[in-house]
């Protein structure tokens, strides 16, 4: 795969010379791009799966405390005996109240409203749940319960992660084809530039596989070069930009980080430039040197 | 007094040649060379010498006309088959045209490379040809700063360096004095006992006459074919067929039976 040592003097080009740079900055786009796609990947592994196993229950309140109380119970009851419930538990007042908070302000009479109880329901895990049987159940024993299974949220989530991700792969289909195109054109420079090397290495008998060895041998070397500087610069980046999020994210969002998968993938990213490269160089000269005499 | 096609090394038949769109520079050429034989290729300056032996090593088309190297029909011969003829070639270009960013080692090297020679039987070979054309010192020196004599030599010793079975040299002695011009020509006449056919374009006509090899004669785009003075010399003319077909004016040969 490597040139001996080249026959061409290809490393003098001027052309050539930005070309490890230009792929550098390349291979920098992709690494931000394929990181953002391998996280929003886990975060919405992880939302799925923390989302599908819960569940929760809605009471609407009654005109006392006694009869919430016993509208609560006898929902517990019906939720405990459902197949494939793990546990039930009544969100409590204090727990309720800090969620509504920050919509209405520290005593904001949140007491004085006539709240609803919510039942948080786990589910064992891969168990599928009938929550419309549950909730046909539940309405038929005590009225004025909504069961509430998340599944138009995450749907929607998931919605937006999948786009997300497609355009990533987008970016990262055209970060590709760039660097194939930049290659074809200083392949076709250098090709021109060496024209009359190039000729006497046929006229001695060279085939074009031997010219194009040289050339893609020498893409190879830029495109690794190239690739490592590019994420020599990704990953500081990355590392930024993740201790930013875990900084900001108020228990927003997941707490997902890259995990050492997600690391090889991105030291994949120089290896798999650097073939396109190689590759697009041997094709580039075979095509071209074809059409010669 | 013909011999197969098949047999001959070169064969030319009424080819013409022009660039683009200019007159025919060679016209109506026809000539057969023999394994074996030796020539020189004589002309004035701009008869087209050089034209004829770029057609031969297959650096050009022709025009019209057909060429046969070593029994191969070029018209209908496929690209993907020129680099094995071109390794049984070795050219010595007018111009040198050596590759300048490699070293003289590296240069005389190229032939055997190209062809997939193992790097420790390069090593050997190549130094000791380079010593041969008195180039020990300049092994590991780019072209560039060799004098025109010494590029010369280090393009000649990579024509010779794969022991081509074709070896056609254009002005090889020009850049240096007559003692290395002696020198060059018995490592060629070496070349030519192996087996080895040589054609070589020149115009020091002392030279020729020492040698004594049949000539080829370009006039002002017409190919001459022999000479009497060849039998005076002594040397058989291995194989020179100038064919007799209507509108050339190359003469047969009396001597060319072979
Ligand atoms: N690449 C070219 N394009 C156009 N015309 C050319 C080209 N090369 C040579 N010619 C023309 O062809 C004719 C023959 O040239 P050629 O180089 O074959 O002569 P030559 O016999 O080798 O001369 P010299 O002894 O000076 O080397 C000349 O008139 C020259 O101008
Ligand atoms: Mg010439």
């Amino acid at each position: 795969m490597w040139a001996r040592r080249s026959d061409l003097p290809l490393d003098h080009d001027a052309l050539g010379r930005f070309l490890p740079w230009l792929i550098a900055f390349m291979v920098y786009l992709a690494a931000l791009a394929l990181a953002g796609m391998l996280l929003l990947n886990a975060m919405a592994a992880r939302w799925d799966k923390g989302m599908s196993d819960t569940l929760t229950v809605q009471i609407a309140p009654a005109d006392s405390p006694e009869k919430d109380a016993q509208r609560v119970r006898a929902t517990l009851g019906i939720i405990r005996s459902f197949p494939g419930v793990a546990r039930a538990q009544p969100l409590d007042e204090g727990r309720l109240m800090d969620l509504l908070e920050p919509w209405l302000g520290p005593g904001g009479g949140a007491e004085d409203l006539p709240l609803p109880h919510l039942i948080d329901v786990k589910l064992k895990t891969g168990a599928r749940v009938d929550a419309a049987a549950l909730a046909k159940r539940l309405a038929a024993a005590v009225p004025g319960t909504a069961v509430d299974d998340h599944g138009v949220w995450l749907e929607r989530l998931i919605r937006l992660v999948r786009t997300v991700e497609a355009l990533a792969t987008a970016v990262l289909l055209l970060i590709g084809l760039a660097t194939a195109g930049t290659v074809v054109f200083t392949t076709r420079t250098g090709l021109s530039i060496h024209h009359e090397a190039i000729e006497v290495l046929h006229l001695i008998g060279a085939q074009d596989t031997y010219v194009a060895r040289q050339f893609a041998g020498r893409a190879l070397a830029m495109g690794l070069r190239g690739g490592v500087i590019g994420l020599v610069f990704a990953v500081p980046t990355l590392l930024g930009i993740g201790y930013l999020a875990t900084r900001m994210q108020a228990g927003l969002l997941p707490d997902v980080s890259l995990d050492p998968h997600h690391w090889a993938a991105l030291a994949g990213l120089p290896l798999v430039v650097a073939a396109i490269a190689m590759v697009t160089a041997r094709l580039t000269v075979m095509r071209t040197l074809a059409r010669m005499l | 007094m013909t011999i197969e096609g098949s047999d001959c090394v070169v064969r030319f038949e009424s080819v013409g040649l022009r660039y683009g769109l200019g007159p025919e520079v060679l016209q109506d050429i026809s000539f057969a060379l023999a394994p074996g034989s030796f020539h020189f290729l004589l002309g004035a300056s701009g008869a087209g010498k050089s034209t004829l032996l770029r057609l031969m090593y297959l650096a050009l088309k022709p025009s019209r006309g057909l060429i046969s190297l070593f029994g191969h029909n070029m018209a209908t011969t496929s690209r993907r088959q020129l680099p094995a003829l071109r390794r049984r070639i070795g050219v010595v270009f007018q111009d040198f045209r050596l590759l300048h960013h490699l070293s003289a080692f590296d240069n005389v090297a190229l032939p055997l490379r190209v062809a997939g020679v193992r790097e420790n039987e390069i090593r050997k070979h190549v130094v000791e040809l380079l010593t041969w054309v008195g180039l020990k010192d300049h092994v590991n020196i780019r072209p560039t700063i060799l004098s025109g004599g010494q590029q010369q030599r280090v393009a000649i010793a990579r024509a010779v360096i794969a022991r081509p079975k074709l070896l056609l040299a254009d002005e090889p002695t020009g850049n240096v004095d007559d003692r290395m011009a002696m020198r060059l020509m018995h490592l060629f006449e070496e070349l030519n006992k192996l087996g080895t056919t040589i054609v070589i374009a020149t115009h020091n006509e002392t030279l020729v006459r020492r040698l004594g090899h049949p000539r080829l004669r370009l006039d002002a785009g017409w190919l001459d074919a022999g000479t009497p003075d060849q039998q005076a010399a002594g040397k058989p003319a291995a194989g020179v067929f100038a064919a007799a077909t209507s509108g050339s004016r190359a003469k047969q040969s009396s001597e060319s039976a072979a």
